[in-house]
């Protein structure tokens, strides 16, 4: 028993030493705002997935989010909606993700498996931890898991080295902004607005606000996602969060690309845009 | 489970009402391993208002009373429980097997869904939420909700799959007469589920001043707990009026299942009456295999879908599978959590139909008795038929008729041709 509890003290330091953590320790050390990417894994397809995750560490994304898609993505807007619905038809599934970041992780940024809770219930949440570790994942967060349901499943993740990312919204209650700050690891993901993800012309007025509430209970990392498309998004953003989070948007410029050849060179161009 | 003493009704002219705190999950919203709260951050903290909120209201002698009172006067409960004798004949030949069915298809609006539509819609006001969203599959939730919405001055929106709105284009323009926005949904299956992803994401979006009145006995808790009990009322009257018309207990109860309410709202009534055996029918469609029906007891496996930990039809790598019935309020992946532990219990048990065989319970219903049933209720009375062959001689069949089957004209004529 014992020996147990030291076992899992040497892997939360470390965790703490984790890549994400690392990460963002760069970041705040040079002055710079992160950026945070999300892509659909398996749109258009899944070998192309990989191009894409190259291209967009090669752009000089700081953090990639790779999502897993699920059939009933109730959190998502129109654009990954349909971005899901594609990389379903390609016949994608998590344990292929897994397998490809098996295949890419040392050339990439650290990786965050982004989920519903049903794929990753369904491979079995301790074989899932497993695999996640083996693959190299450096976090993982699961949209329709709130820190209520989380707690086994954390420290499964915890006692492998992966960090669990805990999604914080304008409408969690300070006491509960507590919790995740003390339960979360990573870094924190403020949701800047209400309503599904989806591009926005602007940042939600509530934005700046919701960070400095975290900011006050938690020195953890914050990014800041929903609604952030444009280099003046990440700019702003990056004033007063460690990182921005572009996930539709970017979707958005894979799926106009679709199959064509410079698919990863539209991408890498994006990110360095947003990155201006 | 508490465990409480049951009490036989010694006023039978006091009318029955829903039942309040009997039965309640955990505090995380768990029936042993099913049910609990998986939804995404934004809503933790419109749900645990809306806990308090159902906890606070079910307490209130006044929110019960204006509930009753409605009941009564406006939906015009308690309906009939009403001996099928004909059908009883056909179904269990000379052994005198005899069947009952609680007449839910005789409330205004036709089913069942009003009892729970007009308790949230209650809540819905009493918490200052003056806009409404609904999912709806076969409509009648769609209906029982801007019916509710229209009589107590509510913004209502239903969502609704374009499948379900083509073979149910009658009560699209009911809703649309009671004043509520009907909103096409086009993605994924464009049935019951989907339309409930884009109620949810409304939800998300608008939580301040929104209400999100789900139909079914589904969803993170508290839903499951409190359309039980928005529907308990029918088991109640029903177990009295068994005892008043035919001095004794069936000896089995029949009802569909595609969420649960109505059979979770008829099922209640006789929980403790441990001789009392409870059968669910779910949806066999064309027949079981992936994407051809609706039984998730007989195809599933335990899962995470829409809010809730429960028996869902899912492929290997989790996603959730297609679904089909001839009837739209059972065509649906998941089934409420509390069926599933029910079920692991011994409590309940659930048997599934064809579609062929629902046309069959729906046209001997029409000629032999004169009521045209919904398609999800012609599940329960063409199992019921199977199941009466079969009983000792004697047998005492209630089957909840949870709603009438004039929306399902189009769908049958086109079945049948």
């Amino acid at each position: 028993m014992s020996r147990l509890r030291q076992g899992s003290g040497a892997q939360a330091r470390l965790r703490t030493e984790g890549r994400l953590a690392e990460t963002f320790a760069r970041l705040r050390k040079d002055g710079r705002p992160g950026l945070v990417t999300y892509v659909t894994a398996g749109d258009p397809d899944l070998d192309r997935t990989g191009g894409i995750l190259q291209a967009l560490g090669r752009g000089g994304a700081d953090v990639l989010e790779v999502g897993v898609p699920f059939s009933d993505p109730l959190a998502d807007g129109p654009v990954i909606q349909r971005a899901t619905e594609r990389a379903l038809a390609s016949g994608t599934t998590l344990a292929a993700v897994l397998d490809l970041v098996a295949d890419l992780r040392a050339g990439l940024p650290p990786v965050v498996v982004f989920s519903y809770a049903n794929p990753i219930l369904r491979l079995g949440a301790e074989r899932f931890a497993d695999r996640a570790r083996d693959a190299g994942v450096d976090g993982v967060l699961v949209l329709d898991l709130p820190i209520e349901e989380a707690g086994e499943f954390r420290t499964l993740l915890a006692s492998r080295g992966i960090d669990t990312i805990l999604l914080l919204s304008p409408t969690t209650t300070d006491e509960r902004l507590r919790k995740a700050a003390s339960l979360g690891s990573g870094f924190l993901y403020a949701i800047s607005r209400l309503g599904v993800t989806g591009a926005r012309d602007r940042i939600a007025d509530g934005a700046q606000e919701m960070v400095r509430r975290i900011r006050a209970v938690s020195s953890l990392p914050v990014a800041l996602g929903f609604g952030i498309s444009k280099p003046e998004h990440v700019r702003e953003v990056g004033r007063w969060a460690d990182a921005a989070v572009v996930g539709s948007a970017l979707v958005g410029v894979i799926a106009e690309a679709g199959s064509s050849h410079d698919l990863t060179t539209r991408v890498e161009e994006y990110v360095r845009w947003l990155k201006s | 489970m508490t465990d409480v003493k049951r009490v036989d009704v010694v006023n039978p002219t006091e009318p029955e009402r829903p039942l309040f705190g009997r039965r309640d999950p955990d505090a995380r919203g768990y029936f042993g391993p099913y049910g609990g709260r998986f939804v995404p951050e934004t809503l933790v903290a419109p749900i645990e208002e809306l806990a308090a909120g159902y906890f606070a209201a079910r307490a209130d002698a006044a929110f019960r009373d204006e509930l009753e009172r409605l009941l009564t006067h406006y939906v015009g409960r308690p309906t009939p429980l009403y001996e099928a004798r004909r059908l009883a004949e056909e179904a269990g030949k000379a052994k005198g097997v005899r069947i009952l069915l609680k007449r839910e298809d005789l409330t205004h609006t036709g089913a069942h869904k009003i009892n729970n539509a007009l308790g949230q819609a209650l809540l819905a006001r009493r918490m200052g939420k003056r806009r409404v969203v609904a999912e709806t599959g076969a409509g009648q939730h769609g209906v029982a909700t801007a019916t509710a919405c229209a009589l107590l001055g509510l913004e209502c929106h239903v969502y609704m799959g374009a499948e379900d709105m083509r073979r149910q284009a009658l009560n699209v323009v009911r809703m649309e007469l009671l004043g509520a926005t009907v909103r096409r949904v086009d993605a994924g299956s464009r049935t019951l589920k989907d339309a409930i992803n884009e109620a949810m994401r409304d939800w998300v979006a608008n939580v301040t001043d929104t209400y999100y009145l789900l139909g079914s006995a589904l969803g993170p808790h508290p839903y499951p707990l409190m359309v039980r009990e928005f529907q308990s009322v029918i088991g109640r009257e029903a177990r009295r009026q068994m005892l008043d018309q035919v001095s004794r207990l069936p000896d089995v109860v029949v009802a569909c299942v595609g969420g649960g309410s109505n059979a979770m709202g008829i099922f209640d009534g006789f929980m403790d009456d441990a001789g009392v055996r409870l059968v669910g029918v779910e949806a066999g469609g064309e027949r079981i295999a992936p994407g051809r029906h609706a039984a998730r007891f007989a195809g599933g496996s335990t899962g995470v879908l829409q809010g809730t930990r429960t028996f869902v039809l899912q492929d290997e790598a989790g996603n959730i599978e297609l679904t089909h019935s001839i009837s739209a309020g059972l065509d649906y992946a998941a089934v409420g959590p509390e069926h599933a532990w029910l079920r692991d219990l011994g409590r309940t048990e659930y048997a599934h139909v064809s579609d062929a065989e629902a046309l069959g319970g729906f046209q001997a219903l029409a000629r032999l008795e004169g009521i045209l049933p919904a398609l999800e209720s012609a599940h329960a009375v063409a199992y019921t038929m199977q199941l009466a062959r079969d009983v000792d001689e004697g047998t005492i069949i209630l089957i909840n008729l949870s709603g009438r089957g004039d929306k399902d004209v189009q769908s049958v004529m086109e079945a049948l041709r």
